[in-house]
């Protein structure tokens, strides 16, 4: 397949997008276009997005989309796809509206295995309101809520997203943890999480390992390592649940 | 529409019921509900009458939940509804927040019970301010207050109908003795009454090819600017207000001459009726005055009432601390009729409460 600049999904009116230089979302967001346009779905998409930084995505592409409130896109998904089981539905949030806030309702609709794909970006902090400690913080990382460093003993180890909605879901479910340095694995996840959906099998989540430069204080190498080294260290990157085997491309 | 009555039929049953059968009725797709006293049987018939009209359901993990998947149920084009009361209305006061700053017409039935916190399970009149001015936002919303099981499905069919037509969240406030209790009420397809009700429509899912036929649609409730927000809600008020008026619903009787106004809402002004006829009967000019709409006020119309014979005094009666009141006051300011209250939050009023609180003042 020829190698396309801009995925045909993304809305160009749009671009270029607002989100930080560094910042993964453009590369999370990127896999998603071209795996709607692979897919063919443009016009089936539904494209919901949390408060934080990924509702910056809200006009991000050329589907129809909705922003909802801070970790409630997962109810306003679940919302439209009971309602019209024929759209495809992708629920795009980050770490504190999927681990916290919206906690609730990510292991809720993952127990009722929920016909909707949920893509959840972390990058160990809030982003958008200014760096504080997330669920995903690493122990001893520096937020400004955690100024002297995240201490397990005070607030608890980072949330494993994952594994924990692994076990909380059927086999027909997909689950998987990706990172924005390995983006055709990233890719290849984002379409199986897709792909679940819309054989109608259930519950697909997909959780991406990002970068945030800008509430890290890093520069381009130190942004590099910590996801590399520190981050996928921490939250192991693969499949926990893949409805389709091991042979699916 | 589907016809789920079919000749009007006489009934009796629970204020509970009659809202099941009003919203299917009514041609709603789908509700979403989390349980909570004394709502519940809204759900119990609705699950049971639900499958076999081809309608759905969704019990969902808490009253965020509920709320947040009608907002979708509706932008995807659907007649989506809950039902909740008291803790679940406040939790449910986020997702009414998103659904006035979107536009979303849906439907909620809050059946009152008392307050704060747990409160009691039974009965009050203590979530006006909540249903009408909940969130943090501006109060664009329509708000029924019903007195009977007739109203409850009259207004039913009617909030669905206009919830889709001026696209603002619909509320028919009842309570739980109108929840629980059993009265007679007739049921109809709202056809067979020559009501049309309003197709719902997608606001997102909208079909045809994206680029060639139409491009996104794209929804927000977040804005960059101070100004963006603010042209947006200066317009949605002004649309707010020029509708009001198509809106508005009261009810008002014995004003024509009346020295002292009653004014009551829901359930309560059903006891203020008998009082008017009992005060009457003992020679006292007593008048009626019942806001149908909470929101928007018939503030006008209790104006006017009030001038027809210059009434000096409102007696206002609620099963709150001056909720109603407070609503009054600030629809009505100017006026300089003496207001007396008769509060007794969270338990029922009946007539002779309101008699001897009529007496006391005159």
């Amino acid at each position: 397949m020829a190698v396309q600049a801009i995925p045909k999904s993304w809305y160009l009116p749009s671009k270029p997008h607002k989100f930080c230089p560094g910042c993964g979302h453009g590369i999370v967001l990127k896999a998603l276009g071209e795996v709607i346009d692979e897919l063919e779905i443009q016009d089936q998409v539904i494209f919901g997005c949390d408060i934080g930084c990924s509702l910056l995505s809200w006009n991000f592409f050329a589907c129809d989309s909705t922003q909802t409130h801070h970790g409630r896109t997962t109810p306003v998904m679940v919302g439209i796809k009971r309602s019209r089981p024929e759209l495809v539905c992708i629920g795009y949030m980050g770490d504190g509206g999927g681990y916290s806030i919206g906690s609730q309702h990510l292991l809720n609709s993952a127990v009722r295995n929920e016909k909707v794909t949920l893509i959840l970006v972390n990058n160990t902090n809030y982003g958008m309101t200014g760096g504080q400690m997330a669920p995903t913080t690493l122990p001893g990382q520096k937020t400004e809520t955690s100024p002297y460093g995240r201490d397990p003993e005070q607030t608890g180890y980072p949330t494993m997203g994952p594994e924990f909605i692994a076990q909380l879901t059927p086999d027909s479910a997909y689950v998987a943890r990706a990172t924005v340095s390995k983006y055709k694995q990233l890719k290849k996840y984002i379409r199986s999480a897709l792909r679940n959906q819309m054989e109608g099998n259930g519950f697909s989540f997909v959780e991406v390992l990002s970068t945030c430069p800008t509430n890290w204080r890093t520069n381009a190498q130190q942004t590099w390592n910590f996801l590399e080294d520190e981050m996928e260290r921490y939250f192991p990157v693969g499949e926990l649940k893949n409805p389709f085997g091991k042979g699916d491309k | 529409m589907q016809r789920v009555i079919g000749e009007s039929k006489k009934s009796f049953m629970t204020g509970n019921e009659a809202a099941a059968w009003a919203c299917l009725a009514a041609g709603a797709d789908i509700m979403f509900g989390y349980p909570i006293t004394p709502q519940n049987e809204v759900m119990h018939y609705w699950t049971r009458m639900a499958p076999k009209y081809g309608k759905g359901f969704l019990q969902t993990e808490d009253e965020l939940s509920a709320g947040f998947t009608v907002c979708g149920g509706v932008q995807s084009g659907k007649k989506a509804f809950t039902a909740t009361a008291g803790p679940g209305n406040v939790l449910m006061q986020e997702p009414f927040g998103m659904a006035e700053a979107m536009r979303l017409p849906l439907l909620a039935i809050i059946q009152q019970r008392g307050g704060p916190s747990s409160g009691t399970v039974v009965y009050s009149q203590q979530e006006v301010t909540l249903t009408t001015y909940g969130g943090n936002g501006e109060g664009h919303r329509i708000v029924y207050s019903t007195s009977s099981h007739q109203e409850i499905f009259d207004y039913i069919i009617k909030g669905f109908n206009n919830a889709w037509k001026y696209r603002f969240p619909v509320f028919i406030l009842g309570d739980g003795y109108q929840a629980k209790m059993r009265e007679p009420l007739e049921m109809y397809d709202p056809e067979t009454r020559g009501i049309e009700m309003v197709e719902p429509y997608p606001l997102i899912g909208l079909g045809g090819k994206i680029g060639e036929e139409r491009g996104p649609s794209h929804l927000c409730n977040i804005y960059s600017l101070e100004e963006e927000l603010y042209e947006v809600i200066t317009k949605v008020q002004a649309e707010y207000d020029a509708l009001a008026p198509q809106i508005i619903e009261y009810d008002e009787k014995n004003c024509e001459d009346a020295d002292i106004i009653i004014v009551t809402h829901g359930i309560v002004s059903r006891a203020a009726d008998d009082a008017v006829k009992a005060l009457r009967a003992q020679g006292i000019k007593a008048g009626y005055f019942r806001p149908i709409t909470l929101r928007p006020f018939p503030q006008k119309e209790l104006r006017e009432a009030i001038a027809k014979n210059g009434a000096k005094k409102l007696i206002i009666a609620e099963s709150a601390i001056g909720q109603l009141e407070r609503l009054v006051k600030q629809e009505i300011y100017g006026e300089t009729a003496k207001i007396e209250t008769l509060f007794m939050p969270g338990v029922g009023i009946i007539d002779s409460d309101i008699i001897d609180k009529v007496k006391s003042v005159l």
